[in-house]
C-alpha cells in the first residue's frame, strides 16, 4: 500500500518531462487531424479543378449562336400531301440569302455565305413544317442555328486577330456576319439542342438524345436482370445454403468477380452475347446484359449484407410462431433490408451508367442520328458518346465533349441523390 | 414484390424477342476510323433526305472492321466495311472462307498523312528517309548488322534540321494510319539505306520487320487512337510534331501547320495531284448479297457515291476528303451502281 502511494507521489505531473511528454502527444492528434484535414482539402481540390475545367471549356456548348429567318410558305406552292419530296433546298436557300441582302453576289461568294448556316437547314425547315402543317398557308419565322465555325466566332473561340489564311472564316465572311448581327437577327438561346437532338457530324446539330436513350434502355435491361438476380442470390446464400467448401467457394468468386475490370465483362459479351447467341450489335440489350454481369456481384454482396445486418431476433420471432422460412423472409427480413438494397443498387446502376470500356467492344460506339426507341435499336451511351465527340476533329466538339462529361455527371449526382435520400428516409438503425 | 414479379415477366420477355430472329431495318457500317467522318455524312445525308432510319456507321478501325465484315452473310453482319488501304488477300480469302464472295470496291478518295506542329515553331522541310532516321528502333550499321538508334536531335540526323529534341506523337499499331505511315513512310525511307535491297531479297520477313519497327526509347510517343489529344499536346510543347490525317490539320489550321515533306507542302491541291508524297487512297466495300435484302442499302451507295458527296465541293471534302478526279469518280460510280465484283 505504500509502495504505491510512494509510486504515485514520485510522478510530478508538473515536471517538465511530463510536460514534454503531454505535449508531444497534444501534437501528434493536432497532426493526424492537421493530414485528414489536408486529405480532404486535395480532395475536394482535384474535384474542383476537373468540375471547373469542364464548366470552364463546356458552358459554351450550353449555348447556340442561331438566326431566324422568315420564310413565306405560302407562295412556294408545295404539295401539302408531297412535302418530303418538295424543293426545300432553293426555298431555304433563297431565304437565307435575302436576310443576308446577298442575293446580288456572285455563285461562289453565296457559297461563302451560305457557309455561315448549318448545312441541313433546309431539313431543319422541312421536319418542322411537316410537324406543323399550318404553317404553309403564310409567313413564319424559322430559327437556324449558325454552322460551327461561326458558332465559335460568335463565342469567341475562333479569334478575329489571327492572320485570315489561318482561321476556318474569312474577313468577308465576318462581315457578312457583323450585319447579320447589326440586323438583329442573331441570337444565342439556351442549346435545348444539345439534349434533344440526336448525333449529328455538324456541332452545332449534335445533341445527347440517342444516347440518353441508349443509356436508359440499357439501364433498364442491367435492373431488369441484376435486380432479380443478385437479391435470389443472396437470399439463397444468405437465408438457405448450407455453410460447406462448395458455398464458400462460390462466395469467393462472387467476391472476386466484384473486382474484374469491367473491360473484361465487355469481351465477355462480345464473345458469348454476340458471337454464340447471334444478337444484334450496337445494341442497348446486349450493353445491358453485360453491364447487368458487371453490377451481380456488387449487388450480392450489398444484398447479403443488408440481409445481414436485420437482426436475428426478428427472423427467430418470426420462425417462432410459426411462419415458414419463406414467410419470414419476405414479409420480415427483406422488407426490412430493402432501403438498404435499393441504395446499394442505385448506386451500382449509376456506375454502370457512367462505364465505358465494355460498350465501345460491343460496338455502342457508332455513330448514328436517331434515338433507340427499344433495347435492340442500335444506339450510343453517354459515355461512348462522349468518347465520340472526344475524338471528332470539328472545334465545336470540344467544348460539346465538356458539355456532354457535365450532363453524365448530373445524371450520377441525381442518381447518387436518390440513393442518400432513400438511406436517409427509410434505413432502419438497430 | 409486384416488382419482382414484373421484372422477371420483363426478363422473360426479352430473352424471348432475342430469340427470334430478327431482320434489321438499319444498314450497318464498320471499318476504319479515318474514312469514319465521310461515311458519317452520307450516312447523315442519306437519312435526311430520305427519312429512312439512320445508317449505324462504327469505328472500328480497318482490320476489325474487315474481321466483322468476313464474318459471313445475313443480318447480323454488316453491309459496308470502310478501309485506309485496299482489302488484303488474306482478308479477300476470310470473307471466301465465310462465304462472302461477291463484293464491290469503292475508292471515295484520297488522305494525305500529315506532319504537323504548332504555329508558332519553326518551319521543317523533311524527307521520308529524315523521318525514317528519327523513328526506327533500330538503324543498319552498314555492315549488315544494326544498332539501335540514338539521335536526339533533329540536327543528329541533318545538320541542317533545327537543333530541337526530336518528339514524334503517333498512332498506335492498331491504327489504319499508322500502317500508312510505315508503308508510305518508314519502308520508303528504309529501302533507301544501304544494304537494305540485297536484305529484301535474302530475308524478306526480317526486312519487313526491321522497317516497320518504330522505336520505344522516348521520342516517338503513341498517343493512342484520340488526335485531338495530339492537337493539344502541340500547343503545349511547340518542338513536337504530331503524326495524323489531313483532316485534323484542316479543322485546326488556326493553330498547326503541316511540315513540308520532299519539299512539297501539304494541301487539298498537292494531295489531289499526287505531287504530296505520303498520302493513300481510302475505300469502302459493299457486299452484293446484302443489296436487294437489307432496305435502302442501294439508295444509300447511290448517296454516297453522288456527286453532291464526293465531288470537288462535295459534302465529304468539306470535311476534309481529298477527291478523286472526275474520271475516277464516274469509274467508282458505275463500280457500285453495277456491283462490279471485287477479283484479285
Amino acid at each position: 500500500m505504500s509502495a504505491v502511494q510512494q509510486n504515485v507521489q514520485t510522478v510530478d505531473w508538473h515536471s517538465d518531462a511530463i510536460k514534454a511528454r503531454r505535449k508531444s502527444r497534444y501534437a501528434a492528434e493536432t497532426r493526424l487531424k492537421a493530414y485528414g484535414l489536408i486529405a480532404i482539402v486535395f480532395a475536394l481540390g482535384f474535384l474542383t479543378i476537373l468540375i471547373g475545367s469542364l464548366t470552364v471549356k463546356g458552358y459554351k456548348a450550353f449555348e447556340q449562336t442561331v438566326v431566324s429567318v422568315e420564310i413565306d410558305l405560302a407562295t412556294s406552292g408545295f404539295d401539302r400531301d408531297k412535302l418530303m419530296d418538295a424543293n426545300w433546298k432553293s426555298l431555304v436557300k433563297k431565304a437565307l440569302l435575302e436576310v443576308g441582302g446577298a442575293e446580288s453576289l456572285k455563285k461562289k461568294e453565296q457559297k461563302a455565305y451560305l457557309d455561315m448556316f448549318t448545312d441541313n437547314a433546309a431539313y431543319l425547315v422541312r421536319d418542322q413544317v411537316i410537324a406543323d402543317p399550318a404553317r404553309l398557308s403564310g409567313k413564319s419565322s424559322f430559327v437556324i442555328p449558325l454552322s460551327d465555325p461561326f458558332d465559335q466566332l460568335a463565342k469567341g473561340e475562333i479569334s478575329r486577330d489571327t492572320p485570315e489564311d489561318q482561321r476556318r472564316v474569312n474577313d468577308r465572311q465576318i462581315a457578312a456576319f457583323d450585319q447579320l448581327v447589326a440586323k438583329g437577327v442573331v441570337s444565342k438561346p439556351f442549346n435545348w439542342g444539345l439534349i434533344f437532338n440526336a448525333d449529328s457530324r455538324f456541332p452545332e446539330l449534335a445533341g445527347l438524345a440517342g444516347a440518353i436513350s441508349g443509356s436508359f434502355w440499357s439501364i433498364v435491361v442491367c435492373f431488369a436482370i441484376s435486380f432479380p438476380v443478385g437479391i435470389a442470390a443472396a437470399i439463397y446464400l444468405e437465408e438457405f445454403a448450407p455453410k460447406n467448401r462448395w458455398t464458400d467457394l462460390i462466395e469467393i468468386n462472387i467476391n472476386n468477380l466484384a473486382a474484374v475490370p469491367s473491360v473484361v465483362f465487355g469481351l465477355l459479351g462480345l464473345a458469348v452475347f454476340l458471337g454464340w447467341f447471334g444478337l444484334p450489335r450496337s445494341a442497348p440489350l446486349v450493353g445491358g446484359l453485360v453491364l447487368a454481369l458487371m453490377t451481380l456481384p456488387t449487388l450480392i454482396i450489398v444484398t447479403r449484407v443488408s440481409l445481414k445486418s436485420v437482426p436475428s431476433s426478428i427472423r427467430e420471432a418470426a420462425l417462432g410462431i410459426g411462419a415458414s422460412k419463406h414467410e419470414a423472409i419476405f414479409h420480415h427480413i427483406l422488407p426490412l433490408a430493402m432501403p438498404t438494397v435499393m441504395t446499394g443498387t442505385i448506386i451500382s446502376l449509376a456506375r454502370a451508367l457512367g462505364e465505358t470500356a465494355p460498350l465501345l467492344l460491343i460496338g455502342m460506339n457508332a455513330f448514328m442520328t436517331s434515338t433507340a426507341h427499344g433495347v435492340f435499336d442500335a444506339s450510343t451511351a453517354l459515355p461512348t458518346q462522349i468518347y465520340i465527340w472526344s475524338d471528332s476533329p470539328e472545334r465545336g466538339f470540344v467544348s460539346r465533349t465538356s458539355a456532354a462529361i457535365l450532363v453524365l455527371l448530373a445524371f450520377l449526382v441525381l442518381m447518387n441523390g436518390i440513393a442518400i435520400f432513400l438511406r436517409q428516409r427509410f434505413e432502419r438503425r438497430w | 414484390m409486384t416488382l419482382l414479379r414484373l421484372t422477371a415477366a420483363a426478363l422473360i420477355a426479352s430473352a424471348a424477342f432475342a430469340g427470334a430472329a430478327h431482320a434489321r431495318d438499319q444498314i450497318k457500317i464498320v471499318g476504319s476510323s479515318t474514312v469514319f467522318p465521310y461515311m458519317q455524312a452520307a450516312a447523315e445525308e442519306y437519312a435526311n433526305k430520305s427519312g429512312k432510319p439512320a445508317p449505324v456507321v462504327e469505328s472500328t478501325g480497318t482490320g476489325g472492321g474487315f474481321k466483322v465484315f468476313c464474318g459471313g452473310i445475313g443480318p447480323d453482319f454488316p453491309d459496308i466495311s470502310n478501309a485506309s488501304r485496299a482489302i488484303k488477300d488474306s482478308e479477300i480469302k476470310l470473307c471466301a472462307d465465310n462465304g462472302v464472295v461477291d463484293i464491290t470496291e469503292a475508292k471515295i478518295g484520297f488522305d494525305g498523312l500529315t506532319i504537323a506542329m504548332d504555329q508558332a515553331a519553326g518551319d521543317m522541310d523533311l524527307t521520308k528517309e529524315q523521318l525514317y532516321k528519327a523513328l526506327a528502333a533500330e538503324l543498319p550499321d552498314g555492315k549488315g548488322g544494326f544498332v539501335a538508334n540514338a539521335s536526339k536531335n533533329w540536327s543528329d540526323i541533318d545538320p541542317k534540321l533545327p537543333n530541337t529534341p526530336i518528339t514524334v506523337f503517333g498512332p498506335p499499331p492498331t491504327s489504319g494510319t499508322r500502317d500508312a505511315f510505315v508503308e508510305l513512310v518508314m519502308d520508303a525511307g528504309c529501302s533507301k539505306q544501304p544494304g537494305m535491297a540485297d536484305l529484301k531479297k535474302a530475308d524478306e520477313k526480317k526486312y519487313k520487320e526491321v522497317c516497320s519497327r518504330m522505336r520505344q526509347d522516348g521520342p516517338f510517343i503513341e498517343a493512342g487512337e484520340n488526335d485531338n489529344l495530339i492537337v493539344q499536346r502541340l500547343e503545349a510543347d511547340k518542338n513536337a510534331v504530331g503524326i495524323f490525317g489531313y483532316s485534323f490539320l484542316y479543322e485546326n489550321s488556326d493553330k498547326l501547320k503541316g511540315a513540308k515533306i520532299e519539299g512539297v507542302e501539304v494541301s487539298e491541291e498537292s494531295i489531289a495531284d499526287g505531287s504530296y508524297p505520303i498520302s493513300r487512297p481510302l475505300f469502302f466495300y459493299v457486299k452484293n448479297a446484302h443489296r436487294d435484302v437489307i432496305p435502302g442499302l442501294k439508295e444509300f451507295l447511290t448517296e454516297a457515291t453522288s456527286e453532291e458527296a464526293l465531288g470537288d465541293d462535295g459534302y465529304m471534302v468539306e470535311r476534309g476528303l481529298t477527291p478523286l478526279s472526275a474520271e475516277l469518280r464516274e469509274a467508282t460510280r458505275k463500280a457500285v451502281a453495277d456491283a462490279v465484283k471485287l477479283s484479285k
